[in-house]
């Protein structure tokens, strides 16, 4: 093998690997959480929640509340839309609306009727106790099928249906590709609501400053529309809501959207004249706060030959969206941009529907929807091999799409960068130590115990514009999500990057000082990288969608390069010589072939600031620039068949995990896991390997821990740590990792995204891994999460629990 | 207004004397009170740890405890963890080393954790390691880096090296 980062090598700071500039204040404690911020005066809102799934409201009695001593004032949905707008949704629902607090009716146990706000948090729970609130509580719609049935309860008796979205579309000749294929397979699967679940719950602190009349809002939050949101709901401009992007966001992977909140927040900052301060805690946020993930119903068939190539795939979807679905109806949208996953389809159907349950919210989680339907592909990838008796990797190999292919455009009009799958999953393969893991399987079995070895890969698409939107919602028309960096060398030398967006863990400051650094030949260490509020910042849509890498690190490249370029202009013109004629390198300007003649950094720092006199007449003095990046390859409208160029970059990983199932409890036991990566160039391999892993720990939850039960009549189970299980480092192996690099051509040092990999392919690879091991006892699980009790009961119904071969 | 109670302890070696309300847990005091932000709050049930602090040199979790209840004891937080001079520890030096930590919330409770295991066992195995830090979640890293992180500090440790 060649050396699969030839890349590394050619950089000084890109790809090596170097400490993070974030992680020291994490390890002394001076981290800045919003929990942490103390502004003088700060009042307490705590919740009061529906008990009820479904019910009217009658009345509220706040009077006993507000008689407490150090209870300011308790608001509830009837003022709170007196005065501020409905929430936006992601799609056009006119009759269903959305505010921070119920209006005259609860759609989910735990939505939020009334908040009090008090001088301490103890106090503002205290009161919130006393609230009365008289309910008439009705039958709930719980159950992704019953909530279609013509008799269900509404949950918006407004629109008439707990329909919100449906939607189908057709890239290419299915019928034709159906009808030539020599076979057809069908099967359901079905994804469990879990989610992203940040050890930080959400908290915003909001402040009205009467002095410069702009709503300062400091939030532990990940959303790329959040300051616009804000301000139209609370009816005041986008230029009077400031939002700290310095605060240090606890987790988020893509829940932590934060609107609700901050309107209730901002409402009541302004009306009281002090600062309001909202931090869910555990219970208000996994109940009512930003806090499920899709939970979603396929039915898929997949028409195919023989050899195992899959011609054509009918996708139909349903996501059960709870009770408000936000922006999330839209993570239907997004895995149209690699429905087909590394496979070579040559026609797609995808048919969704959205559904509104009384259950709570759904919200973005990491890969915003393409985990599950990655789960759904390989899931159908692994019955055809099983039907036609071929090696699971085999079909796989003969699908993929070929390294010589690319640009290879899929079905539905969006074209994958680059990739070489072949080789990734042979080196997974070979990594993992795949033959030696079917021996110790099949010794295993001989034993009569219950190994499974599994196989899956993924695409990560990267970049985020979100030309999808369109796909589901005609009068969204937005065709890029920009990116800005502003960078300056100061007065001394120095040089700073500020950047738009807010950060959640991972590592903008590490990844903007290392391109700067990289471009302009300084210590990366050395460079400040700074978070601009929103009022400062340049246009953003920020950390979503796998895409800083991609787009704040092309837009440092960028940046930096003129302003490299620029100082090379000012030496050229104080050397007397052509631009041309100037190299740079480890901080000197010299001119080519005559070292002795040169400029030092400081010299043309100081003539750029200082000296007009010697600077060329066409330049502006100081060094400083702005780069607005747009998304490569995006910036069209879908075409009338609707294909539509959605992500730019395609990263890849195949992951091979060993399980043991227990025969008696049904527990798995994770006992080997070897991942490989293609993220194409890495910045700082420690971030990367890093969201990897997390990815893959996230995923191991999804599969086998994770998620938010309901009774019948829509009582939530599962709504603290205790009964939500978050994986361990028990739960979680010693994971093995190794990496390919396929430069994308798309980015400035070949980089693609790498946050959500991970998790897009270990629950379709632990699922593979459950089904091998079940396989011998003919059991063929679809669901996820794979829990002890639902393994347990499939294997005792199983007919015939005593060991036997394979058919 | 609710009656308060003072106590004494030391935080981080220097003594405190505070009046406070009978209920209130140890990591609000320790945050609200004495504005020592570096321990979290993630569920205030005591499953996460992110809130973990050493109390008598042993690791607990400060929601599940009210500040009197540490009347008289020796409480250490992840603020404590630096010598004197502000130099860091080598634990702290190896999750740095390592990237043991993405968002960096759960942290300060993960080095406690951590910090805890090695003052009883020097020379933990990587099942030892993942046994002690079992008691706190993290979202962001699947564990993998802090588990190199811990046996990385150990092994300098043992051998005596400095890396500041
Ligand atoms: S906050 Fe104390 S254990 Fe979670
Ligand atoms: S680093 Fe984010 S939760 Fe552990």
């Amino acid at each position: 093998m060649p050396d699969d980062r030839p890349a590394a090598s050619n950089y000084r700071y890109i790809s090596q690997p170097r400490r993070t500039k974030e992680d020291k204040r994490f390890i002394t404690g001076r981290g800045a959480f919003v929990q942490d911020v103390q502004l003088a005066h700060t009042k307490h809102i705590a919740l009061v929640a529906s008990p009820y799934p479904r019910a009217n409201i009658l009345s509220i009695d706040t009077s006993a509340a507000l008689a407490m001593d150090g209870v300011l004032d308790v608001i509830t949905g009837a003022e709170l839309t007196e005065h501020t707008d409905r929430l936006y949704h992601g799609v056009d629902l006119p009759n269903v609306r959305w505010h921070p607090l119920a209006v005259d009716m609860t759609r989910y146990a735990g939505e939020w009727v009334a908040a009090v706000i008090a001088d301490s948090r103890y106090i503002a729970e205290d009161a919130a106790e006393l609230v009365a609130v008289e309910y008439e509580p009705l039958d709930a719609a719980i159950g992704i099928e019953r909530v279609m049935e013509p008799d269900a309860p509404l949950v918006h008796p407004d629109h008439g249906s707990n329909i919100l979205l449906k939607k189908k579309f057709v890239w290419g000749a299915v019928d034709d590709d159906f009808a030539a294929a020599e076979h057809t397979i069908s099967y359901r699967a079905r994804w469990g609501r879990s989610s992203a679940v940040p050890i930080e719950t959400f908290g915003v602190i909001t402040r009205w400053s009467e002095k410069d009349e702009v709503l300062e809002v400091w939030a532990s939050i990940q959303m790329p529309q959040y300051q616009e949101q804000i301000a139209d709901a609370l009816r005041i401009p986008l230029n009077a809501v400031r939002v700290h992007n310095y605060i240090d966001v606890g987790g988020s992977y893509g829940v932590k959207r934060g609107i609700k909140q901050t309107v209730l927040s901002g409402y009541a900052a302004r009306k009281l004249g002090c600062p309001v301060r909202l931090i869910e805690d555990r219970i208000d946020n996994m109940s009512g706060g930003d806090a499920h993930g899709p939970d979603r119903l396929f039915d898929v068939t997949l028409a195919y030959n023989g050899d195992g190539l899959i011609r054509s795939m009918k996708m139909r979807v349903v996501d059960d969206v709870g009770a408000y679905p936000g922006r999330s109806i839209q993570q239907l949208g997004k895995p149209i941009s690699a429905l087909c996953g590394p496979y070579r389809m040559s026609s797609i159907e995808y048919d969704v529907t959205s559904v509104t349950s009384n259950k709570t919210s759904q919200v973005a989680v990491r890969g915003f929807g393409q985990a599950p339907t990655n789960f759904a592909l390989e899931t159908g990838v692994e019955k055809i091999a099983r039907r036609l008796g071929l090696d699971r990797t085999e079909i796989r190999r003969r699908n993929f799409i070929r390294h010589d292919e690319f640009p290879w455009k899929i079905p539905s009009g969006t074209a994958y960068d680059s990739g070489d799958y072949h080789t990734v999953l042979d080196k997974a393969m070979r990594f993992a130590g795949w033959d030696a893991l079917i021996a110790q399987r099949d010794a295993a079995r001989a034993e009569g115990r219950l190994v499974g070895l599994g196989i899956a890969t993924c695409l990560e698409p990267g970049g985020g514009n979100n030309i999808f939107e369109h796909l589901l919602n005609e009068k969204i028309q937005i065709t890029t999500f920009v990116e800005s960096a502003l960078l300056k060398i100061d007065g001394q030398g120095q040089v700073t990057v500020a950047i738009s967006t807010h950060t959640a863990g991972q590592g903008h400051q590490t990844l903007a000082a290392t391109v700067a650094g990289e471009e302009l030949e300084r210590d990366p260490d050395g460079i400040r990288v700074v978070h601009l509020d929103s009022l400062e910042a340049l246009p953003t849509r920020g950390p979503v969608a796998s895409r800083m890498a991609i787009m704040l690190g092309s837009a440092v490249s960028k940046a930096a390069r003129r302003l490299r370029n620029r100082m090379i202009h000012i030496a050229a013109h104080d050397l007397a010589v052509a631009d041309t004629e100037v190299e740079y390198a480890d901080g000197e300007f010299t001119v080519r072939g005559d070292p002795a003649r040169k400029r030092s950094w400081l010299e043309i720092v100081f003539i750029a600031h200082r000296q007009l006199h010697r600077m060329p007449p066409d330049t502006e003095p100081g060094l400083q620039t702005i780069e607005v990046h747009a998304v490569p390859g995006g910036g069209k409208l879908p075409n009338e068949k609707g294909e539509v160029q959605i992500y730019p970059c395609f990263s890849f990983q195949a992951h091979i995990p060993l399980v043991e199932i227990d025969r008696v409890t049904g527990q798995v036991e994770i006992l080997d896991y070897a991942v490989a990566h293609d993220c194409g160039t890495v910045i700082n391999p420690k971030i990367v390997r890093g969201m990897m892993m997390g990815g893959i720990g996230h995923g191991i939850g999804a599969a086998l821990y994770e998620k938010f039960d309901y009774t019948e009549d829509g009582q939530l189970l599962s709504g603290t740590f205790l009964d939500y299980l978050l994986p361990s480092a028990h739960e979680i192996p010693d994971i093995r990792d190794t990496e390919h690099c396929t430069p994308s051509p798309l980015t400035s040092h070949g980089q693609k995204g790498s946050g959500e990999g991970g998790y897009l392919g270990a629950p379709a690879a632990l699922a593979s891994a459950v089904n091998d091991a079940l396989e011998p006892l003919d059991i063929s699980l679809t669901e996820l999460p794979m829990r002890l009790a639902d393994i347990e009961a499939a294997l005792h119904t199983h007919a015939n629990p005593v060991p036997e071969t394979a058919p | 207004m609710i009656a308060t109670i003072d106590i004494e302890f030391t935080v981080n070696g220097k003594p405190v004397r505070i009046s406070v309300p009978p209920r209130m847990t140890l990591v609000d005091c320790l945050r609200d009170m004495l504005g020592l932000t570096g321990s979290h709050i993630g569920c205030e049930h005591g499953v996460c740890g992110a809130c973990s602090v050493m109390l008598d040199r042993v690791p607990i979790r400060s929601c599940l405890m009210f500040a009197v209840q540490a009347d008289g004891a020796a409480v250490t937080t992840v603020e404590g963890l630096e010598g004197p001079d502000g130099k860091l520890s080598p634990l702290q030096e190896a999750f740095w080393d390592c990237h043991a930590m993405q968002c960096g919330y759960c942290t300060p409770g993960m080095l406690v954790a951590a910090q805890g295991l090695l003052d009883e066992n020097p020379t933990p195995t990587s099942a030892e390691i993942r046994e002690a830090i079992s008691s706190n979640l993290c979202r962001c890293t699947g564990y993998q880096q802090i588990v190199e992180a811990i046996q990385l500090a150990a092994q300098r440790m043992n051998e005596g090296v400095d890396h500041a």
